[in-house]
């Protein structure tokens, strides 16, 4: 049996006809088309699926969609505005904190919750934050360079 | 996934009545055990769910009359942020802070690690020696339980059909007391216990033990607390050969199965280490050394 609900995501609200058992991360890629965030092990363990409910980091893949009705939701897809790449994106560029991609959109949800709780981490809560985030390129030195570097521009 | 029914009550008591009229049905609140058990096959979804996690008034974490009171729907991101429960539960801080990762701890409920029942659950430990109470809700009545009679083994709970978690009372410890969780892990993030340790220690005015409490998480069917290391350190002066030898008398509850992450042997020889990790950090805490929350970070670790 399907059931009523509206996502909003980026902005937009999205009424949609969902069964219970749709998971977040199925209905943002199939139904909304919104293909930033990714399924890498489909159980919670990587953080490629990652985005926000109402602020806070969730693991789309592990998470009814029907659970996210009426909340706010943010993809990666959410993050540059008017063609403006966020600070974040523009710091993963500058410091070499992009490789395959793959983990990318997760990285950037998580450091972008940790930034709004706390906009001048230190090196030990970037770490921390990204806890939940596999990289298998870049070593996460450069991923946490960028995002210690994108706190400063914020602050500077 | 099957095609089941989600319903969303508006409070606690539609959230018992559903509970009771469907049977079977299953509770979800951030779902990182009940979905993530789906995805990897271990189950199926229930046909019926019933989602609580907007239920209002169940996340509270107060202080009632020198308990303290923990609802069924407070995140452990919340619980680890807590300075009432870092001051005073600090043990059970310690669990919180290092469950799952950031987003498992936003989402994921104490109500629900409980009923999850998992051996190697972080919070278990702690809850125990703090001698914790849960509180069950049904359609029919309300009743508290121990915490440690609310495990019946591997993922099984006492709770009847019908009952939910709806709080955790947890008593204060005596003046002069510190805790302390530490575990064994081989990550730091979106980790369980391999073994771990709560330790609840009381110095009396001479500086002895006067009450000492001890948990083991991941060595036994269910969270179990260890008499003879208690035993141990009753009365005595809490040096790093007192504490040693109490840790080395924590094999009289630990039964521990081999699996994945890691054989029977291995588990027994780990547990006597991080029981003295927990037991010396809750003495220390004890004595009024501020030793940082989560103490499993400040010994034996990575960073």
């Amino acid at each position: 049996m399907s059931h009523a609900c509206t996502l909003n995501v980026n902005g937009m609200s999205y009424p949609l006809q969902l069964d219970a058992g749709r998971t977040l991360l199925t209905v943002l890629r199939g139904e909304l088309g919104l293909t930033g965030a990714k399924e890498g092990c489909d159980d919670s363990e990587c953080g490629a699926c990652m985005v926000l409910v109402d602020g806070r980091p969730v693991n789309s893949c592990s998470y009814l969609a029907l659970q996210a009705d009426g909340r706010e939701i943010t993809t990666v897809e959410g993050l540059a505005k008017n063609g403006e790449l966020h600070p974040l994106q523009a710091a993963f560029l500058d410091e070499g904190g992009v490789q395959c991609g793959f983990c990318t959109p997760g990285m950037l949800i998580s450091a972008e919750a940790l930034l709004r709780q706390n906009p001048k981490p230190s090196e030990d809560e970037v770490r921390l934050a990204l806890g939940g985030n596999l990289c298998r390129c870049t070593g996460y030195q450069k991923i946490a360079k960028a995002v210690l570097a994108a706190a400063q521009g914020a602050t500077a | 996934m099957s095609t089941g029914t989600y319903l969303q009550p508006a409070s606690v008591d539609e959230a018992l009545t559903l509970l009771a009229e469907h049977g079977g049905a299953a509770l979800v609140a951030g779902g990182t055990d009940l979905v993530v058990g789906t995805r990897q096959g271990k189950r199926t979804l229930p046909e019926t769910l019933v989602a609580i996690h907007r239920l209002p008034g169940l996340d509270g974490i107060a202080e009632d009359g020198g308990t303290l009171a923990i609802g069924a729907l407070a995140t452990h991101d919340a619980i680890e942020r807590s300075e009432l429960v870092r001051s005073r539960w600090t043990a059970l801080a310690d669990a919180s802070a290092i469950v799952g990762s950031p987003a498992t701890r936003h989402v994921g409920t104490l109500g629900g690690n409980l009923a999850n029942a998992s051996p190697a659950m972080e919070t278990g430990a702690p809850l125990a020696v703090f001698g914790a109470e849960v509180e069950l809700r049904s359609s029919s009545g309300a009743r508290s339980v121990a915490v440690a009679d609310l495990w019946a083994g591997p993922g099984r709970t006492t709770a009847a059909p019908g009952e939910m978690i709806t709080s955790v009372r947890v008593p204060a410890p005596a003046d002069g007391s510190g805790s302390a969780y530490v575990r064994l892990e081989y990550r730091r993030s979106m980790e369980i216990a391999v073994v771990g340790a709560a330790a609840l220690v009381t110095l009396g005015g001479d500086g002895a033990v006067a009450d000492a409490r001890v948990a083991l998480t991941a060595v036994a069917p269910t969270i179990v607390r260890s008499s003879a290391a208690e035993q141990a350190l009753r009365g005595s002066r809490p040096t790093d050969d007192a504490i040693a030898a109490a840790a080395a008398a924590v094999h009289d509850a630990a039964s521990p199965i081999s699996d994945v992450r890691g054989s029977d042997a291995y588990r027994k020889a780990m547990v006597e280490v991080i029981a003295r990790r927990a037991i010396g950090i809750a003495a220390r805490r004890a004595a009024g050394e501020a030793v940082p929350v989560p103490a499993t970070m400040t010994v034996g670790g990575t960073r």
